[in-house]
C-alpha cells in the first residue's frame, strides 16, 4: 500500500489545487507538536486601521483586540457557514488568554493577505517542520505566511478550522497575548513577570494586592516581544476548551438580524438587482438573443448579453427575473457527446472495462490480490453507481458588486475570499489591491462556495453597469448550472477464505479527487488489497461536495464489506470488528455504537439495523441506522453515531455537526440525484431535487470518545460518509435486497 | 398603492401588486430576516404570517396583503425586544447552524405553538415539514419546540458537566 503520509505525497507542489490544498491540511492529522502560529514580528500598526479602528480599541497581536470596556475580540480567519468555527476558534483563543468568556466577541478577519492561514500552507508543503526546533520557527513561519499569501490561503473547508487554525494559530495567539499583557503589567508594576497571574480578563499581582483589567495594558502589551512558542495549557488546565459553550452567532440567527451575503445593503449604495441565466449545457454560450419584449417590461434597467450568460438588471430582483423569462436566447451546440445519464455511465463502464484488473492507476496495493482471487474459496463481485449531486445550500448563489473609479467592492458568501479577489482581478482587469471582498455569514456552502464562478459574474455585471448590482441566481440556476459531486461507477471484488475471512479486496472506479486516501479501507486488516482508478471525463463540472470522495467511497466500501460479511454468514458488525485488530480506536468506536444501538437485540417485526464505519478528515465515525419496512418502503426510525476525533473542543457544537452530516448523507442516499437530459441537468428545484424533511429524519443520538488530548479530526464532514451505507445495509438486513445504486427512494416507488 | 400593517406599523407602498411579499419586504422595506430559498413555496425559508397564519411569502403576491397584517421574524419579539419562548428555546437548544432557514422555521413553529401549546411528534411533523433545513437541524428544531412548549427540559440542564 502506498504511504499516504509520506512527505513526498504531501509536499508535492504540483498538486496545489484549491481542494488539494485543503485536503493536505486534513492529512496532517495528529501527532504534531503545538508551537507555531503567530507570524514574525507584530504587524499591529499595519492592521489597526483594518480591524481595530473603533474608539478605545487596541490590537495586542493580529488575532486579539481589546477595547476600553475590557471586551476581548478574537479575529478569526475562517468564514462562518454554519459549522460553528467562529465561536469555537474564539473559545480556544480565549482559553489560552484567560479571557472571561461572556466578554469575548468574534470578528471575521478581513479578506486581506495579513490573515492567510499560514498553517494550511505549512501543513501542505512541509508538515514535517511542524515540530521543528524553536530557533527555526520565525523563518519558517514567515516563509509559510508568504506561501499562504501567494496561494490566497484563506480557505474554509476540509473540516480543518479547529484542528489546524485553532490548534496552531488561535491558541498560540491567545497564549502569546496573555504573555504580552503580563509583560506590560510587570514592567509598570516593577515586579517579575512570573509573579503575575491572570483570570477572567484580569491581571493580578498577589504579593502587592494589585490587579487591573486587560484593557489597562492592551496598548503596552502590543509593544512587548511576542513569543512564537508560548507555553500552552495542558488539558487539565482547560476552562473553555472541551466545554459546550453556546455559539456566539446563534442569537442573531433567531431574530432575523444575522447578515448573509444575500442581505448585503452597503450603506450609501442604491442597489439594483440582476437575474441571470446561464447556458443549459455546460460550456456553451449565447449565439443570439431577442430582448425587445423584455426591455419594455416594468422595472427593467438593462439587459446584458455577456456571452456566457445573460443578465437582466432591474429595480427589483422579481422584476428582473420576470423579464429574464421573456427573452428568447439561442445557445451554441455542445461539444460534449454526453447527452444523458446513461451516456455518462456507458463512458464510465468503458473506462473500467479498458482498465481491466490491472489497468488504470494504482491508488493503493498490498500483498498479492491477483493470487488471492485465484485461490479464493468464495469470490464475490459487485458494481455500485452513484449520481451527480448538487450542493443546494439554502442561500442561493448570489453576489453584490460595485465597480467604480478603478475600484471594486463585492459582498458575497464565500469560503475563499482571497481567491475570489484573484478571480475578480482576472475577470475585470483591476489590480488585486483595488478589490475588496466583504464576506458576511454564509447561508450554507458545503463546498459550493469554494468556487468563484458567481463572484466573477457579478463583478462583470457591475463593471458593465457602473452602478451597484446585487445578482441572485434563481433556485433553478443554482440547481442546474452549478458544480457537482461527480457521478461514478465502482467495481468491487472480494476473496473469502474457508472461514469467511476477507483475504483479498479490489476496487476500481473512475473518480479520484480528494482526499487521496478516501477509497482505501486501510483500517481493516486485509492481507491482499488492490485499489485502482481508471479516470473518465465528467460532463458536469466537478466541485468538492461535503466530504468529497468519501461521500461515494464510504458507501462503496462499507456496502461491499457488508456484502462480504453476509456472504461469509457472519454478523456484519462482528465481521468488521474481527478485521480491526490493528485499529483499536476504530474497534472502540464500533463496540460503543453496538452498545448504544443494542445491536444484538432481536429486531422487531419489519425492522432491521445496518452499520457502517468510516474514518474521514481524521475523525472515526460509526453509525447504526434502524429502518422500518412495514410500509414496503424504508422509514428511518433511529440513528446512533459514535465519533472519535481525538479531543473535542466543543461537544455540543461537534454533535450538531455530526447530526447535520448524517442528515446530509441520508438526504443524498434517499433522494439525491442530478440527471442529464439533452446534456443539461434535469432536476431544478426542491420539488424534484428533494431534501429530507422533519417527518422523515430518524431520531439521532451522537456519542463522543475523546481518545487523545488534541483535536486530530474535523467535525463538518465526517458524520456524512457512514450514513448512506448504514442505511442501505439496514435495508438489506430487513429485506434481503441489496441496493447497489443511489438514490434509494425511487427504487421503492 | 397597497396598504397593510407590517410588524404593527402601517405601510403604504407603490409596487406591482403581483410582486411577491418576500421581495417587497426585503428590497422595498429593508427587512432582510425573511429569506429567499426556492421561489416556489417548496422550502419555507420565506415564511411570514399573514393575519397570524404562516404563508410562503415568495409565492404570495403583495395584493393579498392589502388591509391585512404581515408579521416577519423581526416582528415577533416583545415590545422591549424580549425574545419569545420559541426564540429562547432555539438558543438554549443551539439549533441553528448556518441559520438561513431559521427565520422561516421559527415563524412556522410560532404559529404551531399558538394553536397547539402541547404538540405531539405528529403535530410537529405536520406543521414543520414544509420547511427545509439543509444543515439538517431537524432533531434540534423538534426538541426546541418541545422545550418552548414546556414538554422537555432545556439542553443546558441536560448537559451537566459539559458546559
Amino acid at each position: 500500500m502506498s504511504d499516504l503520509n509520506s512527505k513526498k505525497e504531501r509536499g508535492s507542489l504540483a498538486k496545489w489545487s484549491r481542494r488539494g490544498f485543503i485536503g493536505a491540511g486534513v492529512l496532517a492529522g495528529g501527532g504534531l507538536l503545538i508551537g507555531i502560529g503567530v507570524r514574525p514580528g507584530n504587524p499591529v500598526d499595519a492592521l489597526r486601521p483594518k480591524v481595530a479602528a473603533g474608539a478605545g480599541e487596541q490590537l495586542v497581536n493580529s488575532w486579539v483586540k481589546i477595547d476600553a470596556d475590557n471586551i476581548v475580540t478574537a479575529i478569526v480567519p475562517h468564514c462562518e457557514m454554519g459549522q460553528g468555527a467562529h465561536s469555537v476558534l474564539a473559545q480556544m483563543l480565549a482559553d489560552e488568554l484567560d479571557a472571561a468568556w461572556e466578554d469575548v466577541r468574534v470578528m471575521q478577519a478581513p479578506a486581506d493577505g495579513s490573515y492567510v492561514v499560514s498553517d494550511t500552507a505549512r501543513m501542505f508543503v512541509a508538515p514535517f517542520t511542524m515540530n521543528a526546533a524553536a530557533w527555526i520557527e520565525p523563518t519558517w513561519d514567515g516563509l509559510f505566511t508568504q506561501i499562504g499569501r501567494f496561494t490566497d490561503a484563506m480557505i474554509t473547508g476540509g473540516s480543518s478550522s479547529i484542528r489546524s487554525t485553532g490548534q496552531y494559530q488561535m491558541r498560540i495567539a491567545g497564549a502569546a497575548a496573555r504573555q504580552m499583557l503580563k509583560g506590560a503589567a510587570a514592567e509598570e508594576w516593577g515586579v517579575p513577570t512570573s509573579q503575575i497571574t491572570t483570570r477572567d480578563s484580569t491581571l493580578f499581582h498577589e504579593q502587592s494586592g494589585r490587579s487591573a483589567p486587560y484593557s489597562r495594558f492592551a496598548a503596552a502589551a502590543a509593544e512587548q516581544p511576542m513569543d512564537h512558542t508560548p507555553q500552552l495549557k495542558s488539558p487539565a488546565e482547560y476552562r473553555l476548551m472541551g466545554k459546550s459553550k453556546a455559539r456566539t452567532d446563534i442569537p442573531a440567527k433567531v431574530d432575523g438580524t444575522a447578515q448573509f451575503g444575500i442581505d448585503a445593503a452597503p450603506e450609501g449604495l442604491d442597489l439594483s438587482y440582476a437575474a441571470v441565466v446561464r447556458p443549459p449545457v455546460n460550456g456553451t454560450s449565447v449565439t443570439s438573443m431577442n430582448a425587445e419584449r423584455a426591455m419594455q417590461m416594468p422595472g427593467v434597467l438593462q439587459i446584458l448579453n455577456m456571452g456566457d450568460f445573460v443578465a437582466v438588471v432591474g429595480d427589483s430582483y422579481w422584476e428582473a427575473q420576470q423579464a429574464l423569462g421573456a427573452i428568447d436566447i439561442e445557445w451554441s451546440e455542445a461539444e460534449s457527446p454526453t447527452r444523458s445519464t446513461e451516456d455518462q455511465f456507458v463512458a464510465f463502464a468503458a473506462a473500467l472495462d479498458e482498465a481491466g484488473d490491472d489497468g488504470g492507476d494504482e491508488v493503493a496495493a498490498k500483498g498479492d490480490a491477483t493470487s488471492a482471487f485465484a485461490d479464493a474459496d468464495t469470490l464475490i463481485e459487485a458494481e455500485y453507481r452513484v449520481p451527480y449531486l448538487a450542493h443546494a445550500p439554502m442561500e442561493p448563489v448570489n453576489c453584490t458588486a460595485l465597480v467604480k473609479d478603478g475600484k471594486c467592492d463585492v459582498w458575497t458568501s464565500t469560503q475563499v475570499p482571497l481567491m475570489a479577489r484573484t478571480a475578480i482581478e482576472k475577470a475585470i482587469g483591476l489590480p488585486k489591491d483595488d478589490i475588496t471582498v466583504h464576506h458576511p455569514y454564509l447561508g450554507g456552502a458545503f463546498g459550493r462556495r469554494l468556487e468563484n464562478d458567481y463572484v466573477t459574474m457579478a463583478a462583470r455585471i457591475a463593471k458593465a453597469t457602473g452602478y451597484p448590482v446585487k445578482m441572485i441566481w434563481s433556485r433553478e440556476e443554482d440547481t442546474q448550472k452549478g458544480v457537482y459531486r461527480p457521478a461514478d461507477l465502482s467495481r468491487h471484488k472480494a476473496a473469502l477464505g474457508a472461514d469467511g475471512k476477507l483475504v483479498g479486496y479490489a476496487s476500481i472506479f473512475t473518480q479520484r479527487h480528494d482526499p487521496a486516501e478516501a477509497s482505501v479501507p486501510a483500517m481493516y486488516n486485509i492481507p491482499n488489497t488492490s485499489v485502482r482508478v481508471a479516470a473518465s471525463d465528467l460532463h458536469l463540472p466537478f466541485a468538492a461536495w461535503r466530504s468529497v470522495d468519501h461521500s461515494q467511497q464510504g458507501w462503496f466500501v462499507e456496502s461491499f464489506i457488508d456484502e462480504a460479511a453476509h456472504a461469509a454468514g457472519k454478523d456484519p458488525l462482528e465481521y468488521r470488528l474481527a478485521m480491526l485488530g490493528n485499529s483499536p480506536r476504530h474497534a472502540a468506536v464500533l463496540r460503543k455504537v453496538a452498545e448504544m444501538s443494542d445491536w444484538s437485540a432481536p429486531a422487531a417485526q419489519d425492522t432491521a439495523k445496518g452499520v457502517a464505519i468510516v474514518e474521514s478528515f481524521g475523525t472515526i465515525v460509526a453509525e447504526v441506522i434502524e429502518v422500518d419496512m412495514a410500509a414496503g418502503k424504508p422509514k428511518m426510525t433511529n440513528c446512533w453515531a459514535v465519533c472519535d476525533a481525538g479531543f473535542i473542543m466543543n461537544p455540543d457544537g461537534f454533535r450538531n455537526q455530526i447530526e447535520g452530516g448524517i442528515v446530509f448523507g441520508l438526504t443524498a442516499a434517499m433522494y439525491g440525484e442530478i440527471d442529464l437530459v439533452d446534456g443539461a441537468a434535469k432536476q431544478s428545484n426542491f420539488h424534484d431535487y428533494k431534501m429530507l424533511r422533519m417527518n422523515e429524519v430518524p431520531a439521532i443520538e451522537v456519542a463522543i470518545i475523546n481518545s487523545g488530548d488534541i483535536p486530530v479530526g474535523g467535525a463538518g464532514e465526517p458524520g456524512l460518509p457512514p450514513a448512506a451505507p448504514a442505511l442501505t445495509n439496514a435495508i438489506f438486513a430487513a429485506t434481503g435486497r441489496r441496493l447497489r445504486e443511489l438514490p434509494i427512494a425511487k427504487q421503492f416507488a | 398603492m397597497t396598504s397593510f400593517t407590517l410588524n404593527g406599523q402601517p405601510v403604504t407602498i407603490d409596487a406591482d401588486p403581483a410582486m411577491p411579499i418576500l421581495w417587497v419586504v426585503r428590497e422595498k422595506l429593508g427587512l432582510s430576516g425573511t429569506k429567499f430559498g426556492c421561489g416556489i413555496a417548496q422550502c419555507g425559508a420565506c415564511t411570514v404570517h399573514l393575519d397570524g397564519e404562516p404563508v410562503r411569502s415568495c409565492s404570495t403576491p403583495l395584493a393579498q396583503a392589502e388591509g391585512r397584517e404581515v408579521t416577519t421574524i423581526e416582528g415577533i419579539a416583545g415590545p422591549d425586544g424580549e425574545l419569545t419562548k420559541i426564540q429562547q428555546a432555539w438558543i438554549s437548544e443551539q439549533v441553528p447552524q448556518c441559520g438561513y432557514c431559521q427565520s422561516g422555521q421559527i415563524m412556522a413553529a410560532t404559529a404551531l405553538l399558538r394553536d397547539n401549546p402541547a404538540p405531539s411528534d405528529e403535530d410537529i411533523d405536520a406543521a414543520m415539514s414544509g420547511n427545509i433545513c439543509r444543515c439538517g437541524t431537524y432533531t434540534r428544531i423538534r426538541r426546541a419546540i418541545k422545550v418552548a412548549a414546556g414538554i422537555e427540559q432545556p439542553l443546558s440542564e441536560r448537559m451537566a458537566g459539559e458546559a
